[in-house]
């Protein structure tokens, strides 16, 4: 089931289209990466989730029916561009940003407490923001994303400014978060991080969905039937060896490895080139070359500018 | 609603915790006070021996006005006309003229001066008139009370009767020669203070939300925040909340001024300020003619001397409504601030930095400012038409017409004042949450008025 779903959804600002007609489904308990280059309309599209901004055109669903203002208690926002106010104390600024969120002020203090406790923040309490360190005001900023414990988790570029202890520490609380039932939107432009997180991915470029679905289909749509293999004891072309149809896209030395890249037909399998090879050499290793998020990513960006090529 | 209540805590909270506020709710009241005490301790020091030309075309008030501690008055029976013309070479701080009227009791006075005249001096000469012409009328009225017997005395009906009003007008007689009306009436210098207190409230609480606005923006802690509250209720909970903290520190200046002042005073005169009012007065002479009806209140007799100073002018300002005055003045600074403070809000909105707010300003200022420095003109002729159109038009209505209030003003004009200004109110509260909504989510972008228009019209 979709927890959150956008129905063609336009957005103009004074003459420049931010959104052309998209279409979002976000399927519950997942991690979606939200993709695309600067200033494709992710952060627009985010707004709109957060009901900041009101699109032109288009319906949005939550939970099944059509988003409320009241479902903004459900869902949790870390912007990209984040901060605190500077001269308020931690405790009484998170006190203040989760009442907001429409926690009680005793719930709200009952949770703060716990995940003070938790990520070791107690003597922070008192502190102003301005005494924190960077990393520690991300901390802070996280916790009360996540304080109200909402069933939609949306973060923008959230590993931006973390150092790799704190960015590792994020990556595990977001999983957690998702182990818990909480559906997350993540929108970044590290594709690594998309590799390691998402399970689904929409990539918007100028205004459009390009390209979006499991991010395992994308991979397999995106496959070229491409094997790289490691072979020695032989020193002719493999050509010669190689059955018709299939190609040899380079060839290169490694050492004391030999390497080539070959593509098969599609209706050939890679049991067919493994045989070919056998007779003639010695197999050190052999890999399908799967395309990688970042591959797809600058291919979809910059061959096919802005055309649709994939719906799933 | 529950949302909007805990941003105007906050806003409320964060500003009145700061040392700042600490600081100027102390000096406030200091400063007002001293405003108030200096005049009062001047007029207790009497160094300088004035001395006031009378001339009385009544008759009724020779030899009433008695020479105090630092005014002496001597009598003249040459013309007005000459003694106008001989007053620069006479030496005299002010000449009194006392025009003989048709009717028979006087009602008011002209008090020539070379420069503006002490309030000191208005105020005894006004004292001492209303007193000799109470005690005329009710001389008069007993008198007829003696005659007819059959009316039992009514205390309350003599005191309606007899109650009187002298104006003083003072003219000031220039080198030239000429005359001009001149203003050192206790209404003016009221009326010029509650206009600059409100125009320093206005731009002081006003910029205190557009740098509010702008922290919130460079603080980049504004986008958290709209996703949990709307971005109206967030501009609206910090102009209130500001407003608020304005009000409180009006309040606790009020109230710390009249502490300061009444101690200040009581021990200027020692024992505390006896008030010589009319009503003893009257009930002492009344006493004199119809003993056995009446039972008068252990009269106190004025301190002499030093202590007259300190009480014309006390008396000068219990003349004043206050009520009226701390009641317009938090209306047309409430009202005054939430128009001015939406235009401040919008301003920060729509910047990002305080250093590009100027050309923004400039509009906002100019209204401002320009009732500040017309002020003199409202003052010469409040109910002329200059300060009839400021006192209206609302971005100057606030200033102007607390300068004009202390003078009088027919009611309607007030009421039009204030049904202008809550309209604007309203109208820049729109404008203002139009121009907010879109600024606040704008970064890094130098904006322009056309843009701005632009974005009333989204």
């Amino acid at each position: 089931m979709d927890i959150f779903s956008a129905l063609n959804i336009s957005k103009q600002f004074s003459g420049h289209l931010a959104l052309d007609r998209v279409n979002i489904a976000i399927p519950e308990g997942s991690i979606f990466g939200l993709l695309g280059p600067n200033g494709a309309g992710k952060t627009t599209m985010i707004r709109i989730i957060n009901q900041i901004i009101a699109p032109d055109e288009g319906q949005l669903f939550f939970n099944g029916r059509k988003l409320q203002p009241n479902d903004i208690y459900t869902i949790g926002y870390l912007p990209e561009e984040r901060g605190l106010y500077k001269k308020m104390t931690v405790g009484e600024q998170a006190m203040y940003l989760a009442q907001l969120k429409g926690l009680s002020k005793q719930e709200a203090h009952k949770r703060l407490v716990y995940w003070f406790e938790k990520f070791e923040m107690r003597s922070w309490w008192n502190k102003k923001v301005e005494e924190l360190s960077k990393g520690m005001q991300q901390k802070v900023q996280f916790l009360i994303t996540i304080i109200h414990e909402p069933k939609l988790l949306i973060f923008d570029e959230p590993f931006s400014g973390f150092d790799p202890i704190n960015a590792s520490m994020l990556k595990d609380e977001i999983i957690a978060q998702k182990d818990k039932g909480a559906t997350v939107i993540f929108s970044t432009h590290n594709m690594a991080s998309v590799e390691e997180l998402c399970d689904h991915i929409a990539l918007i470029n100028n205004a459009r969905v390009v390209l979006d679905g499991p991010v395992r289909d994308i991979k397999k749509a995106y496959k070229t039937n491409t094997f790289e293999i490691a072979y020695n004891n032989y020193h002719g072309s493999l050509e010669t060896i190689l059955p018709s149809g299939f190609i040899i896209i380079k060839e290169w030395n490694d050492h004391e490895l030999r390497m080539a890249n070959v593509r098969i037909p599609a209706d050939d399998t890679p049991n067919k080139l493994i045989s070919a090879l056998l007779p003639s050499v010695v197999l050190h290793s052999f890999i399908e070359l799967i395309p990688s998020m970042n591959d797809i990513f600058i291919r979809v960006v910059t061959e096919k500018n802005s055309e649709p090529i994939l719906q799933t | 609603m529950h949302k909007i209540i805990l941003i105007i805590k906050r806003e409320y909270l964060t500003r009145v915790r700061k040392k700042s506020f600490l600081v100027m709710t102390i000096l406030g009241p200091l400063l007002m006070a001293a405003i108030v005490i200096v005049p009062v301790y001047m007029a207790t020091r009497g160094n300088e021996m004035k001395t006031v030309a009378v001339i009385d075309q009544t008759g009724l008030f020779y030899e009433k006005f008695k020479d105090t501690d630092n005014i002496k008055f001597h009598y003249l029976l040459s013309d007005i006309g000459s003694a106008k013309t001989n007053f620069r070479k006479s030496g005299d701080y002010a000449l009194l003229f006392i025009p003989k009227t048709e009717v028979s009791i006087p009602t008011n006075a002209i008090l020539y001066g070379e420069s503006n005249v002490s309030i000191n001096i208005i105020s005894y000469i006004r004292n001492v008139m209303t007193k000799q012409v109470e005690d005329m009328k009710l001389e008069a009225k007993l008198k007829d009370l003696q005659t007819d017997k059959k009316n039992p005395l009514n205390v309350e009906d003599i005191l309606r009767s007899v109650k009187t009003v002298i104006d003083v007008n003072t003219i000031k007689i220039t080198d030239e020669g000429k005359e001009e009306k001149s203003y050192t009436e206790i209404s003016m210098v009221l009326g010029m203070f509650a206009g600059i207190l409100i125009y320093f409230f206005i731009f002081m609480f006003g910029s205190q939300v557009m740098r509010g606005v702008i922290e919130e923006k460079t603080n980049r802690i504004i986008e958290v925040i709209i996703s949990s509250v709307k971005p109206f209720e967030l501009m609206m909970g910090k102009i209130v909340g500001v407003g608020m903290v304005g009000l409180t520190q009006f309040l606790l200046w009020v109230i710390l001024t009249f502490g300061i002042v009444t101690v200040a005073t009581s021990t200027f005169t020692g024992a505390g300020i006896k008030h010589h009012t009319a009503t003893q007065n009257i009930m002492q002479n009344a006493a004199k003619y119809n003993p056995d009806n009446l039972t008068v209140p252990d009269s106190t007799t004025m301190k002499k001397g030093q202590n007259e100073g300190v009480n014309e002018v006390l008396e000068a300002l219990s003349s004043v409504n206050f009520p009226v005055m701390i009641g317009a003045f938090i209306f047309f600074f409430l009202f005054g601030y939430l128009m001015y403070g939406s235009l401040f809000a919008a301003i920060g909105g729509a910047v990002d930095s305080e250093a590009d707010t100027q050309q923004f300003m400039l509009p906002i200022t100019v209204p401002l400012i320009l009732s500040m420095v017309m002020a003199q003109f409202f003052i010469q002729d409040p109910s002329g038409h200059i300060a009839f159109w400021f006192s209206v038009f609302p971005l100057t209505s606030p200033v102007a017409m607390m300068i004009r209030i202390p003078f009088g003003v027919p009611y309607w004009e007030v009421a039009l004042s204030m049904g202008m200004l809550v309209l604007t109110f309203l109208g820049t509260t729109w404008m203002a949450a139009k121009i907010y909504r879109t600024g606040i989510l704008m970064y890094g972008k130098k904006v322009s008025y056309k843009e701005l228009w632009k974005w009333l019209r989204y």
